[in-house]
Protein backbone atom coordinates (compact mmCIF):
# COMPACT_ATOMS: atom_id res chain seq x y z
CA UNK A 1 0.00 0.00 0.00
CA UNK A 2 1.57 3.51 -1.01
CA UNK A 3 1.41 4.95 2.44
CA UNK A 4 3.50 7.83 3.47
CA UNK A 5 3.30 10.08 6.63
CA UNK A 6 4.44 13.26 5.93
CA UNK A 7 5.99 14.73 9.11
CA UNK A 8 5.83 18.27 9.65
CA UNK A 9 8.72 20.04 8.23
CA UNK A 10 9.66 22.13 11.44
CA UNK A 11 9.66 19.38 13.94
CA UNK A 12 12.86 19.54 16.32
CA UNK A 13 13.89 16.38 17.38
CA UNK A 14 14.03 16.31 21.12
CA UNK A 15 11.31 18.63 22.37
CA UNK A 16 8.46 17.99 23.97
CA UNK A 17 5.36 17.25 21.47
CA UNK A 18 3.27 20.28 23.32
CA UNK A 19 6.03 22.66 22.34
CA UNK A 20 6.89 21.31 18.55
CA UNK A 21 3.29 21.75 17.54
CA UNK A 22 1.78 25.20 16.74
CA UNK A 23 -2.00 25.96 17.51
CA UNK A 24 -3.79 24.89 14.27
CA UNK A 25 -1.60 21.22 14.30
CA UNK A 26 -2.70 20.92 17.33
CA UNK A 27 -6.82 21.58 16.39
CA UNK A 28 -5.93 19.22 13.41
CA UNK A 29 -5.34 16.33 15.66
CA UNK A 30 -8.42 17.08 17.64
CA UNK A 31 -10.63 17.22 14.77
CA UNK A 32 -8.69 14.13 13.51
CA UNK A 33 -9.49 12.14 16.53
CA UNK A 34 -13.31 11.47 16.04
CA UNK A 35 -12.85 9.46 12.86
CA UNK A 36 -9.68 8.16 14.23
CA UNK A 37 -11.64 6.69 17.58
CA UNK A 38 -14.21 5.23 14.99
CA UNK A 39 -11.39 3.92 12.42
CA UNK A 40 -9.57 1.94 15.65
CA UNK A 41 -12.87 0.74 17.19
CA UNK A 42 -14.98 -0.33 14.65
CA UNK A 43 -12.61 -0.91 11.73
CA UNK A 44 -9.20 -2.01 12.83
CA UNK A 45 -9.83 -3.71 16.27
CA UNK A 46 -13.19 -5.92 14.29
CA UNK A 47 -10.41 -6.48 11.45
CA UNK A 48 -7.76 -7.18 13.27
CA UNK A 49 -9.90 -9.93 15.48
CA UNK A 50 -11.86 -11.39 12.26
CA UNK A 51 -8.69 -12.35 10.88
CA UNK A 52 -7.29 -13.98 14.31
CA UNK A 53 -9.99 -15.80 14.21
CA UNK A 54 -9.31 -16.98 11.01
CA UNK A 55 -5.90 -18.09 11.74
CA UNK A 56 -6.58 -21.88 12.13
CA UNK A 57 -5.78 -24.24 8.91
CA UNK A 58 -8.85 -26.61 10.26
CA UNK A 59 -11.32 -23.67 8.91
CA UNK A 60 -9.63 -23.95 5.76
CA UNK A 61 -10.07 -27.57 5.59
CA UNK A 62 -13.45 -26.85 6.67
CA UNK A 63 -14.22 -24.79 3.66
CA UNK A 64 -12.71 -27.33 1.21
CA UNK A 65 -14.57 -29.93 2.47
CA UNK A 66 -17.83 -27.53 1.95
CA UNK A 67 -19.53 -27.61 -1.09
CA UNK A 68 -21.58 -24.57 -0.43
CA UNK A 69 -18.00 -22.47 -0.41
CA UNK A 70 -17.33 -24.11 -3.86
CA UNK A 71 -20.43 -23.07 -5.22
CA UNK A 72 -20.29 -19.64 -3.86
CA UNK A 73 -16.95 -19.35 -5.08
CA UNK A 74 -17.91 -20.12 -8.54
CA UNK A 75 -21.37 -17.62 -8.27
CA UNK A 76 -19.22 -14.86 -7.21
CA UNK A 77 -16.51 -15.18 -9.82
CA UNK A 78 -20.16 -15.30 -12.53
CA UNK A 79 -21.65 -12.64 -10.30
CA UNK A 80 -18.61 -10.34 -11.23
CA UNK A 81 -17.42 -11.27 -14.49
CA UNK A 82 -20.56 -11.43 -16.30
CA UNK A 83 -22.92 -9.37 -14.23
CA UNK A 84 -20.71 -6.66 -13.84
CA UNK A 85 -19.35 -6.48 -17.69
CA UNK A 86 -22.96 -6.62 -19.06
CA UNK A 87 -23.99 -3.90 -16.54
CA UNK A 88 -20.93 -1.59 -17.41
CA UNK A 89 -21.19 -2.17 -21.20
CA UNK A 90 -25.17 -1.28 -21.28
CA UNK A 91 -24.17 2.14 -18.98
CA UNK A 92 -21.73 2.75 -21.21
CA UNK A 93 -24.20 2.29 -24.15
CA UNK A 94 -27.40 4.26 -22.19
CA UNK A 95 -25.41 6.78 -21.19
CA UNK A 96 -24.66 7.80 -24.94
CA UNK A 97 -28.59 7.56 -25.35
CA UNK A 98 -29.13 10.23 -22.35
CA UNK A 99 -26.70 12.58 -23.68
CA UNK A 100 -29.33 13.02 -26.70
CA UNK A 101 -30.75 16.42 -26.20
CA UNK A 102 -34.43 15.80 -25.99
CA UNK A 103 -37.08 17.33 -23.82
CA UNK A 104 -38.59 13.14 -23.74
CA UNK A 105 -35.24 11.93 -22.80
CA UNK A 106 -34.49 14.30 -19.70
CA UNK A 107 -37.95 13.31 -18.19
CA UNK A 108 -36.89 9.90 -18.82
CA UNK A 109 -33.67 9.88 -17.42
CA UNK A 110 -35.11 11.49 -13.94
CA UNK A 111 -37.48 8.26 -13.91
CA UNK A 112 -34.31 6.18 -14.67
CA UNK A 113 -32.40 7.23 -11.26
CA UNK A 114 -35.53 5.90 -9.21
CA UNK A 115 -34.00 2.43 -9.09
CA UNK A 116 -30.72 3.75 -7.63
CA UNK A 117 -32.89 6.44 -5.24
CA UNK A 118 -35.91 3.94 -3.68
CA UNK A 119 -34.48 1.56 -1.10
CA UNK A 120 -33.74 -2.25 -2.71
CA UNK A 121 -35.45 -4.05 -0.28
CA UNK A 122 -39.16 -3.62 -1.32
CA UNK A 123 -38.44 -3.37 -5.05
CA UNK A 124 -36.35 -6.69 -4.62
CA UNK A 125 -39.35 -8.48 -2.77
CA UNK A 126 -41.48 -6.76 -5.13
CA UNK A 127 -39.80 -8.59 -7.93
CA UNK A 128 -39.48 -11.82 -6.04
CA UNK A 129 -43.33 -11.89 -6.31
CA UNK A 130 -43.48 -11.32 -9.74
CA UNK A 131 -41.10 -14.39 -10.23
CA UNK A 132 -43.47 -16.90 -7.83
CA UNK A 133 -44.40 -19.69 -10.39
CA UNK A 134 -48.18 -19.65 -8.79
CA UNK A 135 -49.01 -16.11 -8.71
CA UNK A 136 -46.36 -14.05 -10.27
CA UNK A 137 -47.40 -11.55 -12.85
CA UNK A 138 -44.70 -13.06 -15.06
CA UNK A 139 -45.90 -16.53 -14.98
CA UNK A 140 -49.59 -15.40 -15.28
CA UNK A 141 -48.76 -13.83 -18.56
CA UNK A 142 -46.66 -16.41 -19.74
CA UNK A 143 -50.09 -18.57 -19.16
CA UNK A 144 -52.15 -15.91 -20.62
CA UNK A 145 -50.34 -16.00 -23.92
CA UNK A 146 -49.04 -19.54 -24.51
CA UNK A 147 -51.60 -21.51 -22.22
CA UNK A 148 -48.18 -23.06 -20.48
CA UNK A 149 -46.83 -22.86 -17.38
CA UNK A 150 -44.09 -20.83 -17.04
CA UNK A 151 -40.46 -21.95 -15.48
CA UNK A 152 -40.29 -21.92 -11.36
CA UNK A 153 -37.82 -19.47 -11.93
CA UNK A 154 -36.36 -19.18 -8.68
CA UNK A 155 -36.42 -22.58 -7.97
CA UNK A 156 -33.79 -23.52 -10.80
CA UNK A 157 -30.06 -22.37 -8.90
CA UNK A 158 -28.85 -20.74 -12.64
CA UNK A 159 -31.80 -18.97 -13.86
CA UNK A 160 -32.20 -17.92 -10.09
CA UNK A 161 -28.28 -16.49 -10.21
CA UNK A 162 -29.43 -14.92 -13.06
CA UNK A 163 -32.21 -13.44 -11.73
CA UNK A 164 -30.37 -12.55 -8.97
CA UNK A 165 -27.58 -10.44 -11.18
CA UNK A 166 -30.83 -9.10 -12.92
CA UNK A 167 -31.63 -7.55 -9.82
CA UNK A 168 -28.59 -6.21 -9.10
CA UNK A 169 -27.97 -4.14 -12.63
CA UNK A 170 -31.82 -3.09 -11.86
CA UNK A 171 -30.66 -1.54 -9.18
CA UNK A 172 -27.39 -0.32 -10.17
CA UNK A 173 -27.11 0.81 -12.92
CA UNK A 174 -28.33 4.10 -12.93
CA UNK A 175 -25.46 5.51 -10.89
CA UNK A 176 -23.41 3.86 -13.51
CA UNK A 177 -25.13 5.11 -16.34
CA UNK A 178 -24.89 8.48 -14.34
CA UNK A 179 -21.05 8.74 -14.15
CA UNK A 180 -20.57 7.92 -17.58
CA UNK A 181 -22.95 10.74 -18.60
CA UNK A 182 -20.59 13.20 -16.47
CA UNK A 183 -17.78 11.53 -18.40
CA UNK A 184 -19.24 11.93 -21.70
CA UNK A 185 -20.07 15.78 -21.40
CA UNK A 186 -16.68 15.93 -19.99
CA UNK A 187 -15.44 15.56 -23.91
CA UNK A 188 -15.03 18.25 -25.95
CA UNK A 189 -17.89 18.91 -28.65
CA UNK A 190 -15.13 20.46 -31.04
CA UNK A 191 -13.82 17.15 -31.65
CA UNK A 192 -17.44 15.47 -32.53
CA UNK A 193 -18.31 18.46 -35.29
CA UNK A 194 -14.68 18.35 -36.61
CA UNK A 195 -15.19 14.48 -37.08
CA UNK A 196 -18.17 15.49 -38.57
CA UNK A 197 -16.98 17.87 -41.09
CA UNK A 198 -14.47 14.81 -42.11
CA UNK A 199 -17.07 12.59 -42.77
CA UNK A 200 -16.70 9.82 -39.52
CA UNK A 201 -19.50 7.29 -39.12
CA UNK A 202 -20.81 6.69 -35.56
CA UNK A 203 -18.88 4.04 -34.76
CA UNK A 204 -15.76 5.96 -35.97
CA UNK A 205 -16.71 8.65 -33.54
CA UNK A 206 -17.13 5.90 -30.98
CA UNK A 207 -14.03 4.30 -31.72
CA UNK A 208 -11.04 7.48 -31.95
CA UNK A 209 -12.94 10.25 -29.85
CA UNK A 210 -15.43 8.95 -27.04
CA UNK A 211 -13.51 5.70 -25.74
CA UNK A 212 -9.94 7.41 -25.63
CA UNK A 213 -11.25 10.21 -23.40
CA UNK A 214 -13.25 7.67 -21.67
CA UNK A 215 -11.79 4.23 -21.09
CA UNK A 216 -9.79 5.20 -18.01
CA UNK A 217 -12.99 6.19 -16.21
CA UNK A 218 -14.67 2.98 -17.87
CA UNK A 219 -12.02 0.98 -15.92
CA UNK A 220 -12.12 2.89 -12.60
CA UNK A 221 -15.77 2.27 -12.68
CA UNK A 222 -15.50 -1.40 -13.55
CA UNK A 223 -13.49 -2.06 -11.02
CA UNK A 224 -15.31 -0.02 -8.50
CA UNK A 225 -18.12 -2.03 -9.41
CA UNK A 226 -16.69 -4.91 -8.94
CA UNK A 227 -15.31 -4.35 -5.49
CA UNK A 228 -18.53 -3.02 -4.15
CA UNK A 229 -20.64 -5.88 -5.56
CA UNK A 230 -18.55 -8.36 -3.61
CA UNK A 231 -20.29 -6.57 -0.66
CA UNK A 232 -23.71 -7.24 -2.57
CA UNK A 233 -26.04 -8.92 0.04
CA UNK A 234 -29.30 -7.83 -0.83
CA UNK A 235 -29.73 -9.30 -4.21
CA UNK A 236 -29.08 -12.55 -3.60
CA UNK A 237 -30.27 -12.28 0.06
CA UNK A 238 -33.56 -11.09 -0.38
CA UNK A 239 -34.01 -12.78 -4.25
CA UNK A 240 -33.04 -16.28 -3.40
CA UNK A 241 -32.00 -16.38 0.19
CA UNK A 242 -29.30 -18.63 -1.07
CA UNK A 243 -31.18 -21.17 -2.59
CA UNK A 244 -32.53 -23.59 -3.41
CA UNK A 245 -30.21 -26.08 -1.81
CA UNK A 246 -27.95 -23.05 -0.95
CA UNK A 247 -26.63 -23.42 -4.96
CA UNK A 248 -26.84 -19.50 -5.20
CA UNK A 249 -24.62 -18.33 -2.60
CA UNK A 250 -22.36 -15.69 -3.27
CA UNK A 251 -19.36 -14.62 -0.69
CA UNK A 252 -21.31 -12.29 0.87
CA UNK A 253 -24.14 -14.27 1.72
CA UNK A 254 -22.28 -17.05 2.83
CA UNK A 255 -20.25 -15.16 5.00
CA UNK A 256 -23.55 -14.12 6.80
CA UNK A 257 -24.84 -17.22 6.61
CA UNK A 258 -21.94 -19.09 8.60
CA UNK A 259 -22.14 -16.01 11.25
CA UNK A 260 -26.37 -17.58 11.44
CA UNK A 261 -24.80 -20.67 11.94
CA UNK A 262 -22.96 -19.83 14.52
CA UNK A 263 -19.54 -20.50 12.77
CA UNK A 264 -17.79 -17.59 12.86
CA UNK A 265 -14.49 -18.99 12.10
CA UNK A 266 -15.60 -20.32 9.21
CA UNK A 267 -17.22 -17.29 8.04
CA UNK A 268 -13.90 -14.97 8.32
CA UNK A 269 -11.94 -17.50 6.67
CA UNK A 270 -14.55 -17.54 3.60
CA UNK A 271 -13.84 -13.83 3.90
CA UNK A 272 -9.86 -14.61 3.94
CA UNK A 273 -10.14 -16.72 0.75
CA UNK A 274 -11.88 -13.68 -1.25
CA UNK A 275 -8.72 -11.50 -0.33
CA UNK A 276 -6.82 -12.41 -3.36
CA UNK A 277 -9.65 -11.23 -5.40
CA UNK A 278 -10.16 -7.85 -3.53
CA UNK A 279 -6.42 -6.92 -2.21
CA UNK A 280 -5.56 -6.29 -5.90
CA UNK A 281 -8.44 -4.25 -6.69
CA UNK A 282 -8.12 -2.22 -3.56
CA UNK A 283 -4.48 -1.46 -4.39
CA UNK A 284 -5.57 -0.61 -7.48
CA UNK A 285 -8.03 1.96 -6.83
CA UNK A 286 -6.42 3.23 -3.42
CA UNK A 287 -3.13 4.38 -6.64
CA UNK A 288 -6.19 5.51 -8.66
CA UNK A 289 -7.79 7.58 -5.79
CA UNK A 290 -5.29 9.02 -3.32
CA UNK A 291 -3.09 11.10 -5.78
CA UNK B 1 -44.02 23.91 -40.62
CA UNK B 2 -41.25 21.88 -42.07
CA UNK B 3 -42.33 18.25 -42.04
CA UNK B 4 -39.33 16.08 -40.68
CA UNK B 5 -37.00 14.63 -43.34
CA UNK B 6 -37.20 10.47 -43.09
CA UNK B 7 -33.61 10.56 -41.96
CA UNK B 8 -34.81 12.38 -38.34
CA UNK B 9 -37.75 10.56 -38.48
CA UNK B 10 -35.29 7.77 -38.65
CA UNK B 11 -33.06 8.30 -35.42
CA UNK B 12 -36.60 9.64 -33.27
CA UNK B 13 -37.50 5.80 -34.27
CA UNK B 14 -34.10 4.58 -32.83
CA UNK B 15 -34.19 6.52 -29.83
CA UNK B 16 -37.42 5.76 -29.36
CA UNK B 17 -36.74 1.84 -29.65
CA UNK B 18 -34.16 1.87 -27.00
CA UNK B 19 -36.07 5.25 -24.54
CA UNK B 20 -39.29 2.67 -24.46
CA UNK B 21 -37.68 -0.72 -23.28
CA UNK B 22 -35.30 1.59 -20.53
CA UNK B 23 -38.59 3.38 -19.37
CA UNK B 24 -40.31 -0.40 -18.76
CA UNK B 25 -37.60 -2.13 -17.16
CA UNK B 26 -37.12 0.59 -14.61
CA UNK B 27 -40.60 1.01 -14.13
CA UNK B 28 -42.17 -2.98 -13.47
CA UNK B 29 -40.39 -3.28 -10.05
CA UNK B 30 -41.59 0.05 -8.96
CA UNK B 31 -44.94 -0.22 -10.75
CA UNK B 32 -45.87 -3.59 -9.51
CA UNK B 33 -44.97 -2.86 -5.90
CA UNK B 34 -47.58 0.18 -6.28
CA UNK B 35 -50.19 -2.14 -7.76
CA UNK B 36 -50.10 -4.31 -4.76
CA UNK B 37 -50.51 -1.34 -2.52
CA UNK B 38 -53.97 -0.48 -4.23
CA UNK B 39 -55.17 -3.98 -4.55
CA UNK B 40 -57.35 -6.08 -2.76
CA UNK B 41 -55.56 -9.83 -1.82
CA UNK B 42 -57.97 -11.45 -4.57
CA UNK B 43 -56.92 -9.11 -7.23
CA UNK B 44 -53.11 -8.99 -5.89
CA UNK B 45 -52.64 -12.56 -6.67
CA UNK B 46 -54.16 -12.95 -10.07
CA UNK B 47 -51.85 -10.97 -12.81
CA UNK B 48 -53.87 -7.98 -13.92
CA UNK B 49 -52.27 -4.51 -14.71
CA UNK B 50 -54.76 -2.62 -12.58
CA UNK B 51 -57.12 -3.86 -9.89
CA UNK B 52 -61.09 -4.45 -10.81
CA UNK B 53 -61.40 -2.84 -7.52
CA UNK B 54 -58.61 -0.40 -6.36
CA UNK B 55 -58.72 0.94 -2.68
CA UNK B 56 -56.56 2.07 -0.25
CA UNK B 57 -58.07 -0.25 2.11
CA UNK B 58 -54.36 -1.24 2.52
CA UNK B 59 -52.69 2.11 3.49
CA UNK B 60 -55.22 1.79 6.24
CA UNK B 61 -54.09 -1.55 7.57
CA UNK B 62 -50.85 -0.33 7.57
CA UNK B 63 -51.82 3.27 9.63
CA UNK B 64 -54.10 1.34 12.14
CA UNK B 65 -51.11 -1.51 12.77
CA UNK B 66 -54.20 -3.78 12.31
CA UNK B 67 -52.22 -7.13 11.31
CA UNK B 68 -49.71 -9.32 13.24
CA UNK B 69 -46.71 -8.59 10.95
CA UNK B 70 -47.52 -4.19 11.37
CA UNK B 71 -48.26 -4.37 15.25
CA UNK B 72 -45.09 -2.12 15.74
CA UNK B 73 -44.91 -0.14 12.48
CA UNK B 74 -44.71 3.29 13.86
CA UNK B 75 -42.33 2.76 16.49
CA UNK B 76 -40.50 0.73 13.59
CA UNK B 77 -40.99 3.73 11.31
CA UNK B 78 -39.66 6.02 14.22
CA UNK B 79 -36.30 3.57 15.01
CA UNK B 80 -35.34 4.12 10.92
CA UNK B 81 -36.12 7.84 11.15
CA UNK B 82 -34.04 8.33 14.39
CA UNK B 83 -30.95 6.30 13.32
CA UNK B 84 -30.74 7.84 9.58
CA UNK B 85 -30.97 11.25 11.11
CA UNK B 86 -28.44 10.54 13.41
CA UNK B 87 -26.10 8.78 11.52
CA UNK B 88 -26.45 12.10 8.83
CA UNK B 89 -25.40 14.27 11.89
CA UNK B 90 -22.50 11.93 13.16
CA UNK B 91 -21.48 11.66 9.71
CA UNK B 92 -21.10 15.43 8.67
CA UNK B 93 -19.18 15.89 12.56
CA UNK B 94 -16.78 13.57 12.28
CA UNK B 95 -16.19 13.78 8.06
CA UNK B 96 -15.99 17.34 8.23
CA UNK B 97 -13.58 17.68 11.31
CA UNK B 98 -11.34 15.23 9.25
CA UNK B 99 -11.25 17.07 6.22
CA UNK B 100 -10.56 20.45 7.66
CA UNK B 101 -7.96 19.01 9.61
CA UNK B 102 -6.51 16.66 6.79
CA UNK B 103 -7.28 19.61 3.76
CA UNK B 104 -6.99 22.93 5.24
CA UNK B 105 -5.03 22.13 8.40
CA UNK B 106 -2.25 19.93 7.22
CA UNK B 107 -2.22 17.91 10.35
CA UNK B 108 1.02 15.80 10.52
CA UNK B 109 0.01 12.26 9.69
CA UNK B 110 -3.06 13.64 7.56
CA UNK B 111 -2.61 11.79 4.37
CA UNK B 112 -2.13 8.22 6.21
CA UNK B 113 -5.38 8.78 7.84
CA UNK B 114 -6.81 9.32 4.48
CA UNK B 115 -5.24 6.50 3.21
CA UNK B 116 -7.15 4.69 6.07
CA UNK B 117 -10.22 6.27 4.79
CA UNK B 118 -10.16 5.49 1.63
CA UNK B 119 -9.13 1.22 2.42
CA UNK B 120 -12.33 1.44 4.58
CA UNK B 121 -14.22 2.44 1.83
CA UNK B 122 -12.84 -0.17 -0.46
CA UNK B 123 -13.65 -3.29 2.44
CA UNK B 124 -16.69 -4.88 0.86
CA UNK B 125 -19.97 -4.07 3.26
CA UNK B 126 -21.29 -7.84 3.86
CA UNK B 127 -17.14 -8.76 4.39
CA UNK B 128 -17.00 -5.94 7.42
CA UNK B 129 -19.94 -7.12 8.90
CA UNK B 130 -19.17 -10.33 10.24
CA UNK B 131 -16.12 -9.24 12.31
CA UNK B 132 -18.42 -6.24 13.71
CA UNK B 133 -21.25 -7.91 14.63
CA UNK B 134 -18.59 -9.92 16.78
CA UNK B 135 -16.89 -6.47 17.79
CA UNK B 136 -20.60 -5.38 18.99
CA UNK B 137 -21.58 -8.15 20.91
CA UNK B 138 -17.55 -7.62 23.07
CA UNK B 139 -18.75 -3.78 23.16
CA UNK B 140 -22.20 -5.14 24.90
CA UNK B 141 -24.21 -2.80 22.15
CA UNK B 142 -26.35 -5.86 20.18
CA UNK B 143 -30.04 -4.84 20.38
CA UNK B 144 -28.86 -1.26 20.56
CA UNK B 145 -29.61 1.33 18.50
CA UNK B 146 -25.97 2.83 19.12
CA UNK B 147 -24.28 -0.36 17.55
CA UNK B 148 -26.32 0.48 14.00
CA UNK B 149 -25.76 4.28 14.21
CA UNK B 150 -22.03 3.48 15.03
CA UNK B 151 -21.65 1.22 12.21
CA UNK B 152 -23.26 3.01 10.02
CA UNK B 153 -21.09 6.03 11.17
CA UNK B 154 -17.96 3.59 10.13
CA UNK B 155 -19.41 2.73 6.57
CA UNK B 156 -20.23 6.23 5.62
CA UNK B 157 -17.83 8.41 6.69
CA UNK B 158 -14.82 7.51 4.43
CA UNK B 159 -16.07 8.10 1.40
CA UNK B 160 -17.89 11.75 3.10
CA UNK B 161 -14.12 12.35 4.28
CA UNK B 162 -12.75 11.62 0.81
CA UNK B 163 -15.58 13.83 -1.18
CA UNK B 164 -14.96 16.58 1.45
CA UNK B 165 -11.21 16.57 1.18
CA UNK B 166 -11.50 16.98 -2.17
CA UNK B 167 -14.14 19.64 -2.55
CA UNK B 168 -12.07 21.58 0.62
CA UNK B 169 -8.99 21.29 -1.60
CA UNK B 170 -10.38 23.15 -4.37
CA UNK B 171 -11.14 26.18 -1.77
CA UNK B 172 -8.23 28.56 -2.12
CA UNK B 173 -5.78 28.84 0.80
CA UNK B 174 -5.43 32.72 0.72
CA UNK B 175 -8.89 32.44 2.49
CA UNK B 176 -7.35 30.65 5.13
CA UNK B 177 -4.15 32.92 5.61
CA UNK B 178 -6.29 36.12 5.53
CA UNK B 179 -8.35 35.17 8.29
CA UNK B 180 -5.32 34.66 10.44
CA UNK B 181 -3.78 37.77 9.85
CA UNK B 182 -7.22 39.49 10.53
CA UNK B 183 -6.61 37.62 13.52
CA UNK B 184 -8.96 34.76 13.56
CA UNK B 185 -8.58 31.20 15.46
CA UNK B 186 -8.61 28.24 13.81
CA UNK B 187 -11.97 27.33 15.29
CA UNK B 188 -13.49 31.25 13.98
CA UNK B 189 -11.84 29.96 10.36
CA UNK B 190 -13.43 26.69 10.73
CA UNK B 191 -16.71 28.05 11.58
CA UNK B 192 -16.99 31.58 9.89
CA UNK B 193 -15.10 30.53 6.65
CA UNK B 194 -15.15 27.36 5.79
CA UNK B 195 -18.69 25.28 6.86
CA UNK B 196 -20.15 28.21 4.80
CA UNK B 197 -18.29 27.55 1.61
CA UNK B 198 -18.87 23.94 1.94
CA UNK B 199 -22.25 24.17 2.49
CA UNK B 200 -23.27 22.33 -0.99
CA UNK B 201 -20.67 19.55 -0.24
CA UNK B 202 -22.21 19.23 3.24
CA UNK B 203 -25.50 19.12 2.13
CA UNK B 204 -24.67 16.13 -0.43
CA UNK B 205 -22.79 14.38 1.75
CA UNK B 206 -25.70 14.76 4.91
CA UNK B 207 -27.81 13.39 2.26
CA UNK B 208 -26.12 9.86 1.28
CA UNK B 209 -25.40 9.05 5.06
CA UNK B 210 -29.01 9.75 5.98
CA UNK B 211 -30.14 7.78 3.12
CA UNK B 212 -27.59 5.01 3.47
CA UNK B 213 -28.67 4.78 6.90
CA UNK B 214 -32.36 4.72 6.27
CA UNK B 215 -31.71 2.06 3.08
CA UNK B 216 -29.58 -0.37 5.12
CA UNK B 217 -30.68 -4.01 5.81
CA UNK B 218 -27.97 -6.58 6.12
CA UNK B 219 -26.35 -4.27 9.10
CA UNK B 220 -29.81 -3.87 10.57
CA UNK B 221 -31.11 -7.18 10.67
CA UNK B 222 -27.70 -8.49 12.22
CA UNK B 223 -27.45 -5.84 14.75
CA UNK B 224 -31.08 -5.47 16.28
CA UNK B 225 -33.63 -8.53 16.74
CA UNK B 226 -36.32 -7.34 19.23
CA UNK B 227 -39.42 -6.33 17.48
CA UNK B 228 -39.63 -2.83 18.95
CA UNK B 229 -35.89 -1.74 18.46
CA UNK B 230 -35.81 -3.18 14.58
CA UNK B 231 -35.96 -0.67 11.57
CA UNK B 232 -38.50 -0.73 8.93
CA UNK B 233 -36.21 -2.81 6.43
CA UNK B 234 -35.91 -5.18 9.04
CA UNK B 235 -39.61 -5.26 9.52
CA UNK B 236 -40.09 -5.78 5.94
CA UNK B 237 -37.70 -9.00 5.77
CA UNK B 238 -39.54 -10.86 8.82
CA UNK B 239 -42.97 -10.54 6.55
CA UNK B 240 -41.17 -13.65 4.83
CA UNK B 241 -40.71 -15.56 7.49
CA UNK B 242 -44.35 -16.75 7.54
CA UNK B 243 -45.79 -19.24 4.73
CA UNK B 244 -48.78 -17.00 3.60
CA UNK B 245 -47.17 -13.84 3.60
CA UNK B 246 -49.74 -10.98 3.60
CA UNK B 247 -47.63 -9.93 0.40
CA UNK B 248 -50.03 -6.82 -0.68
CA UNK B 249 -49.38 -5.53 3.27
CA UNK B 250 -45.46 -6.20 2.55
CA UNK B 251 -45.79 -4.03 -0.70
CA UNK B 252 -48.06 -1.59 0.89
CA UNK B 253 -45.46 -0.90 3.87
CA UNK B 254 -42.41 -1.15 1.22
CA UNK B 255 -43.99 1.60 -0.89
CA UNK B 256 -44.38 3.90 2.13
CA UNK B 257 -41.04 2.79 3.37
CA UNK B 258 -40.02 3.77 -0.09
CA UNK B 259 -41.40 7.25 -0.23
CA UNK B 260 -39.50 9.30 1.88
CA UNK B 261 -35.88 8.49 0.45
CA UNK B 262 -37.34 9.04 -2.66
CA UNK B 263 -38.37 12.28 -1.67
CA UNK B 264 -35.11 13.24 -0.46
CA UNK B 265 -33.30 12.14 -3.29
CA UNK B 266 -35.12 14.39 -6.08
CA UNK B 267 -34.95 17.31 -3.51
CA UNK B 268 -31.35 17.55 -3.15
CA UNK B 269 -30.51 16.25 -6.43
CA UNK B 270 -28.67 18.78 -7.33
CA UNK B 271 -26.57 18.60 -4.85
CA UNK B 272 -25.86 15.05 -4.88
CA UNK B 273 -25.64 14.75 -8.46
CA UNK B 274 -23.06 17.70 -8.73
CA UNK B 275 -21.17 16.24 -5.36
CA UNK B 276 -21.70 12.87 -5.15
CA UNK B 277 -21.05 12.00 -8.67
CA UNK B 278 -18.16 14.16 -9.49
CA UNK B 279 -16.15 12.73 -6.45
CA UNK B 280 -17.18 9.22 -6.82
CA UNK B 281 -14.86 8.36 -9.53
CA UNK B 282 -12.33 10.90 -10.71
CA UNK B 283 -10.68 9.83 -13.88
Amino acid sequence: MAITVSASDNALPGAPLSARLTPPQVWGIVLLAPYLLVFLAFVLYPVGYGLWLARQPSSYVALAHDPIFARAAVNTLIFLVIGINLKMLIALFLSGFFVQERRWIKWLSVIFILPWAVPSIPTILSVRFMLNPEWGMVNQLIFKFTGDDGPNWLNDPSVALAMAIGVHIWKSLPFWTLILITGRLAISHDLFEAAAVDGATFWQKFRYITWPSMQTLYVTCTLLSMIWTLGDFNSVYLLTGGGPADLTHVLSTLGIRYLRLDQLNLAMASIVCAMPLVLPLVYFMMKRLSR
Amino acid sequence: MKLPTLREVSTEARLLLIGIPVFVWTMVPIYHMFLFAISPKEDAFSGKFWPDHPTLHNFEIVFREQHYFLRDFYIQFWNSLVIAAAVGALTLFVATAAAFSISRLRVPGGRFVMNLALFTYFIPAAFLAVPMYRTMATYGLLNNHWSLILAMVTIASPYAIWVLKQASDKLPVELDEAAVVDGATTLQIFRLVYLPLMMPSLVAIGTYAVLLAWNEYLYAFLLLSNDRDITLPVALGNFLAADDSPWELLMTTGFIYALPPAAIYYAFKRYMVGGLTAGAVKS
